[in-house]
């Protein structure tokens, strides 16, 4: 039988037990239906799920909810929305209680005095150009004016076709302000003309990926069996899709065979009751999924698919420090 | 170590290898001190499924707070005992 230490040596080994244990039970929730921005390819809006629920407004049930949200067994709030940060109350009911991750758009600073090490994860579409194409301005301007040289904010960076051969100077601009930055690939829900991934782009893209974490490892997290995952949809042998997708709400998941997937994860609308399918959108095709932190996920509860190989395991290891460093349960 | 144990402890083997489809090894060959997350890579999903099992064979309920104890076959084995110990 392989087993772990048969296949590592004494660092990675070491590497291996310091998240081994670590057991994170994610659940996103939807903070609002609101946002202050509107843009092309969010999968929120274009799918209507804005629209599925009417927002809880009582603080004191935001309260109640995440005391029971423990009782369920989850340790790490994952807050997307709208925009979260419209609802300071809502995200304090969570961070009060449990590690939590909030997803922003940024232009709204979260208060550091209220929530001095709450990770933020500052969305961004491209350069400015993009940024204007897709969502009507240039985030970057407002945000890096908010979040220089905070650290506990990344920027949460959605390439796209567009971006091939530009990445650089992104990844520049946010090494100048002290921060650091995690790639992920847009998928174009709205079918805005130019923004879907070609097969060929795919490949040129990944290889841009790996150039950047090479030239950038202080200020790029990421992994290279990442980028090999979700620019091919494949991993060991099996391909992504609705029968392997690991972040299905667990209230929906009528699949059989059950696959491997996060325990009890659900998504909540903001009305604190309505489900949603998935962790991105109901409308999607699941086959075309470019979600970032499902294919992470993907690798991260197939683990012993990977105790294969040396290489194998040391892929699944570096994937699950770059998640368990994105939601801060290790550090940098 | 008494006879009961010794196979419980190869059942519970079997059990594991059999639902984890572990390759290269047999309920006599596992060794039951082997740390099941730290060498044989299992998580708290595999730990749920095993303890669906266990607890059709011995009629027992295993609490999901108890999973982060449960490190070794053995320690699984012992903790069967103790729990069938407390039914009589």
């Amino acid at each position: 039988m392989k087993t772990v230490s048969s296949l590592l040596d004494a660092e990675w080994y070491e590497r291996y037990k310091k998240i081994s244990r670590l057991n994170i039970r994610s659940s996103i929730y939807d903070v609002t239906d609101r946002c202050n921005l509107r843009c092309k390819g969010c999968f929120f809006f274009s799918s209507g799920e804005h629209e599925r629920a009417s927002e809880e407004k009582d603080v004191d049930k935001w309260h109640s909810f995440v005391e029971k949200e423990m009782d369920r067994g989850v340790n790490l709030a994952i807050l997307i929305g709208g925009e979260p940060t419209l609802c300071m109350d809502r995200i304090e009911a969570f961070y009060k209680r449990l590690p939590t991750f909030c997803a922003t758009n940024g232009l709204i600073k979260v208060p550091r005095d209220r929530f001095p090490d709450m990770m933020v994860g500052l969305s961004l579409w491209g350069d400015s150009q993009d940024e204007i194409t897709l969502r009507g301005q240039d985030t970057f301007k407002i945000t890096s004016a908010n979040y220089e040289g905070d650290p506990h904010a990344y920027y949460l960076y959605t390439i796209t076709p567009k971006q091939l051969g530009k990445t650089e100077k992104i990844i520049q601009k946010i090494k100048n302000i002290g921060l650091k930055v995690h790639m992920q690939l847009l998928s174009n829900d709205e079918d805005v003309n130019g923004f879907s991934w070609k097969a060929e782009e795919l490949i040129a893209i990944r290889a841009e990926m790996d150039a950047m974490l090479d030239a950038y490892p202080g200020t790029v997290v990421s992994s290279k069996y990442y980028h090999e995952v979700i620019t091919t949809g494949k991993m060991l042998d099996r391909t992504f899709g609705w029968s392997e997708c690991p972040s299905v709400t667990i209230l929906r998941d009528n699949r059989d065979p059950q696959p491997k997937r996060l325990t009890n994860f659900i998504r909540y609308a903001s009305d604190l009751k309505t489900v949603h399918r998935c962790c991105t959108s109901e409308t999607r095709d699941c086959s075309t999924c470019k979600d970032g932190a499902a294919h992470m996920s993907w690798i991260m509860v197939n683990k012993r698919a990977h105790i294969k190989t040396t290489k194998d395991l040391q892929n699944w290891i570096e994937v699950y420090e770059m998640f368990a460093k994105l939601y801060q349960f290790i550090p940098w | 170590m008494t006879t009961d144990t010794t196979q419980t402890i190869a059942r519970i083997a079997e059990i594991i290898i059999n639902e984890l489809k572990l390759e290269d090894v047999t309920p006599t060959t596992f060794d039951a001190d082997l740390d099941l997350v730290d060498e044989v890579g299992i998580d708290s999903m595999d730990l749920a499924t095993i303890a669906l099992v266990l607890r059709d064979e011995y009629g027992i309920r295993i609490d999901e707070d108890d999973y982060p104890k449960l490190t070794t076959v053995r320690i699984i084995a012992e903790y069967i005992s103790t729990k069938l110990a407390e039914k009589e």
